[in-house]
């Protein structure tokens, strides 16, 4: 009886145990659950659910095997997604495409009726079940994807992306928990849980803690007369540099990017935590702030942080094959450099070996020459909570990761 | 269990969802640990407090802080105490019994009754504390070392762990235990929950408030979204303000009920001086 539902459970993604299966079973036959669907549907979901993130898995998992919403809305959901990083899961496009798309969007955004775009979204759901070709259709909502090379703002095209997805949600809104899900949406609340497992705790501080054994040492030693011993108490010893370019290219990602950023500020549990940006690629010089005006010499890195500091950079990786490569391949135009950015990123790599490249575009895009040759520099993760994780993981692993130059 | 008098139905001053209430009287008749998360202000602590008064049980709370280990809620051994009065010689240091005492999950163990034993906060602690636990809760019975004696409980206690998920929680703990998540209440919700902590106001403030309330808790950016204790402070304020229905639809009087600090007041001001009276970004 219901080892469907187990299955069906596992398949969605939802980690149920076999203990936590048998329990809502054991209770089922109890006796303790009223026969209503309403009843099983909550009270099953306190047996086998353990986090909200999973809640919408669980929606679809009960879906499927006792009935309810249409399927249709898992493939609206699946079109969110798309829209959601349209970079990240289509292909690249041609000028024309591009231009064709560009025209689409500006009608949109003449036509900025809500009914209009929920028909027009419809529509284009339907053509899209139809052809099976990858949907580059689809691409025109995302033409709002930074390829910055094509040379158009993407902030001003974005809004009709953003209308999209406001229209598009009303329409897959039957699944209420689809946001607390954990590879959609990084907030700062996840991202400082992530960010709280980067910790190395070390005796460091006021001695405050007593120290029983010793104490009972002492004082037997003393012959009776109580001697206190007290000892430092453990506390998060781990330094913290964060590097953000702040590009054209990462425009897109703003958002994402001060999550992390706002995360990273806030989580006080950092022995220190500094940040620099950069633009694109970094050279001799690094910036204080986001504008790029107060420029702190690169080599400072070298010089006020040792090797005990765990560093985080957050790119694209994605730039003109001349600014990595080149001397004065730089892409600002009254900067020059006398050492290819290649050079620098390895220095830096030599000098901190705890760091690890947070790359917010998704995997599937990382095949660009570029982004290919700083993966071989630093471990490259996706910045999403996951990849924060398994980035983090990189960071406190006691083992030094390998060179790979 | 599906008699109507029988198990928790909420109290006076505590609303519950229905999900909420039934899941409650199933991990009181399982007898096994309920771990309540969501945003803070969500009423996760006083739901506890709610089934012992509505179940008319005593109450034991373990507040859970940053240090707290997993053996303080069992017994602390006063080693210091023990060695000083060796000193003196004015009491019997063999009878080892006097320098244990009892932490919140020993003294619910040890009660002659049933009890509800809240472990509070449990996020706050080390990511391992809850494994350090895992048996206690299983078996409700535990060791101490000095008297080389078990502590088993005469009554499980039922169990209401709260988190804020500030660290997630390990697996095995879970896995123990029954889950729910408390959604931070809707407008109608609201209303009735408001209505619970002041039946005397009218009925229009409180639909006004609630409308520039969510509007407050929509805004992207926020550092610290008003929650429902924030919210209640408001009306209060409203409401002994004497502040009139018309006045909240041009401003928010009392701001700083809702938002607590700085920058979300600044943002605050500059997004709703961008916005048109329907809550749309201009363009």
């Amino acid at each position: 009886m219901f080892v469907d539902f187990f299955y069906i459970l596992r398949r969605k993604g939802v980690p149920v145990s076999i203990k936590e299966f048998m329990s809502f079973i054991e209770a089922l036959y109890k006796g303790h659950f009223q026969s209503s669907l309403n009843h099983l549907y909550h009270i099953g979901r306190a047996f086998l659910v353990k986090s909200e993130a999973y809640f919408d898995a669980y929606d679809l998992a009960f879906n499927e095997y006792f009935g309810g919403i249409a399927t249709q809305d898992i493939e609206l959901d699946k079109v969110l997604g798309w829209l959601e990083n349209p970079l990240n899961r289509l292909p690249k496009m041609t000028p024309e495409e591009l231009m064709e798309f560009q025209k689409q969007l500006e009608e949109f955004k003449r036509t900025h009726d809500l009914e209009e775009m929920m028909r027009q979204f419809r529509e284009r759901l339907k053509e899209q079940k139809e052809r099976h070709d990858g949907g580059h259709k689809w691409v025109g909502t995302g033409g709002y994807s930074p390829f910055g090379a094509y040379g158009y703002h993407p902030g001003g095209i974005r809004a009709g992306g953003e209308s999209w997805m406001q229209s598009a949600s009303k329409v897959a809104a039957e699944r209420r928990y689809r946001n607390y899900r954990n590879d959609i949406i990084l907030d700062v609340r996840q991202t400082k849980m992530a960010l709280k497992k980067l910790r190395e705790l070390k005796r460091e501080g006021a001695a405050e803690e007593l120290d029983i054994e010793e104490t009972i040492d002492k004082t037997a030693k003393e012959g009776g007369e109580i001697e206190l011993v007290f000892n430092r108490s453990r506390e998060n010893s781990v330094r913290i540099i964060l590097l953000m370019d702040t590009g054209g290219s990462m425009l897109p990602y703003t958002e994402l990017c001060e999550k992390l950023f706002s995360a990273a500020t806030q989580a006080n549990h950092f022995k220190e935590f500094r940040y620099y940006f950069f633009h694109n690629c970094i050279y001799q010089d690094i910036y204080e702030d986001m504008a790029n005006y107060k420029n702190v010499p690169t080599e400072k890195l070298f010089s006020l942080f040792n090797k005990s500091y765990k560093l985080i950079l957050v790119g694209d990786a994605r730039m003109a094959y001349s600014e990595l490569f080149d001397v004065n391949g730089c892409i600002d135009y009254f900067s020059t450099n006398d050492r290819p950015g290649l050079e620098w990123l390895s220095r830096i790599r030599g000098h901190f070996p705890h760091s690890v490249w947070l790359n917010p575009t998704h995997k599937n895009f990382w095949g660009h020459y570029t982004v290919d040759t700083i993966g071989k520099i630093f471990p490259m993760y996706e910045l999403t909570i996951d990849g924060l994780k398994d980035a983090i993981k990189a960071l406190t692993s006691r083992t030094k990761n390998l060179m790979h130059q | 269990m599906s008699g109507t008098n029988q198990g928790y139905h909420g109290s006076e001053d505590y609303i519950a969802s229905k999900a909420l209430m039934e899941i409650v009287n199933v991990a009181v008749v399982l007898q096994k640990p309920l771990v309540v998360k969501g945003e803070p202000g969500t009423g996760k602590t006083l739901l506890a407090h709610s089934i012992a008064r509505a179940l008319n049980k005593k109450l034991y709370i373990w507040n859970i802080k940053s240090t707290t280990k997993a053996r303080d809620g069992l017994y602390v051994y006063d080693t210091v105490q023990r060695l000083n009065d060796a000193r003196f010689k004015d009491k019997d240091i063999s009878d080892i019994r006097q320098y244990i005492k009892m932490g919140k999950l020993g003294q619910a163990f040890n009660s002659d009754e049933q009890v509800i034993l809240l472990i509070d906060e449990i996020d706050k602690a080390d990511i391992e504390f809850p494994n350090d636990l895992l048996n206690e809760l299983d078996e409700m019975t535990f060791h101490i070392n000095e008297l080389d004696e078990e502590v088993t409980a005469k009554y499980r206690p039922i169990v209401i762990i709260t988190s804020n998920s500030e660290k997630e929680l390990p697996d095995a703990f879970l896995r123990r235990c029954l889950f729910y998540y408390i959604e931070f209440p809707d407008g109608e919700m609201m209303e009735r929950i408001i209505k619970v902590h002041y039946p005397d106001i009218e009925d229009k403030l409180i639909r006004e408030a609630l409308k520039k309330f969510y509007w407050i808790r929509e805004m992207d950016g926020l550092k610290k979204r008003p929650s429902t204790s924030e919210l209640l402070d408001w009306i209060k304020a409203l409401s002994l303000g004497g502040v009139k229905i018309d006045k909240i639809n041009n401003e928010i009087p009392f701001l700083g009920t809702l938002l607590k600090n700085e920058q979300d007041t600044d943002r605050f001001i500059r997004l709703s001086t961008n916005q048109g009276g329907f809550g749309f970004k201009r363009r």
